[in-house]
């Protein structure tokens, strides 16, 4: 009997219903307004990968070791250097990283023995065109310069 | 037009997929029908196939941790997880047991998050809409833990063969207790929407209905089998990274259908909200990585493991010939299994149900194609 007034008057639904609108209280509102709002990734977000510059004097501190090319699943990566005669060190002379097949894997930045290459927090890296998603050594230095919109 | 066709139904060959959004991916299905029933199906894959098994043959045993989070897209951490332990059995290494804690409390939230997923669009594909903004919105909160974790949200890499990499964050283990908090009164609250609901009740029951033995014909595993009686989970009856020590229940039913599987994730939810909450007051104190080279170099040799996954078993089969790379790397896929039972749930069915079937297999196309 009472199964059946349960039914009668659709209790169920009004059971489901009930939860949707104690669902709509405007304080459990979610959506990000994306270009006004930006959001805040996480600390270890791998993001657009960035070669570090010494802050004191502007050098790159990449020693050209070439780890983080060998450690990279699809090569992207392509380090070039050369013997400073003076110093008898090598010297970088072009790093060449290709973000259009990078999938933010971060076996390279976990291969870095100096800390110079690191994926970043900046995850805007669209481009026009596809020469644009290959990074050279100057665009890893300063990295991604996205617009910022204000609402 | 024939005469015998007035009024006399004909069979119809209708095309479901690569584009149709209910078959979660690019599956597409040949259904054979007689007005609203099907006569047959027949299932066609490779639309999304990447040659992940090739690739790990041209890749180092690290290298290919990153390809593995891309089959099971849903369930990455799941993945991580079984490549690791089986490349671990080949190097005979064992992970730490902070690292195996850890593992289990990503597993279990990726659980969850994969179910989630499953849930809010079975019930999109169903017809209830409400589900998918909950769930999505309680999925959130798990990704954001990874991202906090591992730096990425889907694709997480959160695993390395060893152990871990990352250190837990700070207030992590805070926030894996304020989640499960949170979490039980949403499974709650999901339940209060569908499981009395009269169309979800009168659109899964059932439908789909595929017994214990048949279960066990098709090698389905996973929610799907103990949905039909079978107790089988992997995590009871070979613990793997330390499952041994958390007290769970396997959650099973007995009639098989589609409802009944809806039953047996949601309570699956539940449990895993168990573990968690047992594995995150006795996290122990310790190294995350084990004894294991810069440069993995397994010894001849083969293994296989296998792996309670959220969609059912999965295994690894690696296979070494002493190099850096591995000789041959084999995933047996538990929604590649579980599809080809696809066939015998809905032959005899109506074209509605086929919809429902494939959601209840809760399929990821990433992991059948490969």
């Amino acid at each position: 009997m009472i199964e059946l007034l349960k039914k009668v008057f659709l209790v169920d639904l009004f059971q489901g219903l009930y939860v949707t609108f104690r669902n709509q209280n405007p304080k459990y509102i979610y959506t990000e307004q994306y270009p006004a709002e930006r959001p805040k990734v996480a600390e270890r977000y791998r993001g657009a990968p960035r070669l570090n510059i010494n802050p004191d004097n502007g050098e790159t501190l990449c020693i050209a070791c070439n780890l983080c090319a060998l450690a990279c699943p699809e090569n992207l990566i392509v380090v070039t250097s050369e013997r400073n005669e003076a110093t008898k060190r090598k010297e970088l002379t072009t790093f060449t990283y290709d973000t259009s097949r990078c999938m933010f894997c971060g076996l390279c930045e976990d291969a870095c023995p100096v800390d110079a290459l690191e994926l970043t927090q900046d995850f805007e890296m669209a481009s026009y065109t596809r020469e644009g998603q290959i990074w050279d050594r100057q665009a890893l230095e300063e990295g991604p310069r996205p617009t910022q919109y204000k609402c | 037009m024939t005469d015998s066709t007035f009024l006399d139904s004909t069979e119809l060959v209708l095309n479901m997929g690569p584009q149709h959004p209910s078959t979660h991916g690019v599956l597409r299905v040949i259904l054979k029908l007689d007005g609203e029933k099907v006569l047959g199906t027949d299932c066609i894959i490779g639309y999304l196939h990447r040659g992940v098994e090739k690739i790990a043959e041209n890749r180092t045993y690290a290298q290919f941790n990153p390809y593995v989070d891309r089959m099971d897209y849903v369930a990455a951490v799941s993945n991580g997880l079984g490549y690791c332990l089986a490349i671990e059995k080949l190097l005979n290494v064992e992970a730490p047991p902070r690292a195996q804690c850890i593992r289990v409390i990503l597993t279990e939230l990726n659980r969850i998050a994969s179910h989630l997923l499953w849930l809010g669009t079975h019930a999109l594909d169903i017809g209830a809409i409400t589900p998918v903004f909950y769930c999505l919105r309680e999925r959130e909160e798990a990704l954001k833990i990874f991202e906090k974790y591992c730096g990425a949200r889907l694709t997480t890499h959160a695993f390395r063969i060893g152990g871990l990499l990352y250190e837990t964050y700070d207030g992590f283990e805070q926030e894996i207790r304020d989640f499960c908090k949170m979490f039980i009164p949403k499974v709650d609250e999901y339940e209060e929407l569908l499981t009395n609901n009269r169309i979800w009740v009168g659109r899964l029951k059932d439908v789909g209905i595929l017994s214990a033995d048949e279960c066990k014909e098709f090698g389905v595993t996973g929610p799907v089998l103990r949905a039909s009686g079978v107790k089988w989970d992997l995590r009871k009856a070979q613990p793997y990274s330390g499952y041994e020590k958390y007290d769970f229940e396997i959650p099973t039913r007995v009639n098989g259908d589609t409802y009944d599987r809806y039953i047996v994730r949601m309570e699956e939810m539940r449990q895993s909200v168990r573990i968690m909450q047992q594995a995150v007051e006795s996290i122990p104190e310790g190294p995350i990585m084990g004894k294991v080279g810069k440069v993995i170099k397994p010894p001849v040799g083969e293994a296989y493991v296998s792996i309670e996954a959220p969609k059912g078993e999965l295994g690894y089969y690696a296979v070494s010939d002493g190099s850096t790379q591995p000789y041959r790397v084999r995933v047996r896929p538990p929604s590649f299994v579980n599809l080809q039972a696809l066939d015998r749930m809905i032959r005899g069915g109506l074209i509605a149900d086929v919809v429902a079937v494939i959601g209840t297999l809760d399929i990821v196309l990433g992991e059948i194609d490969r």
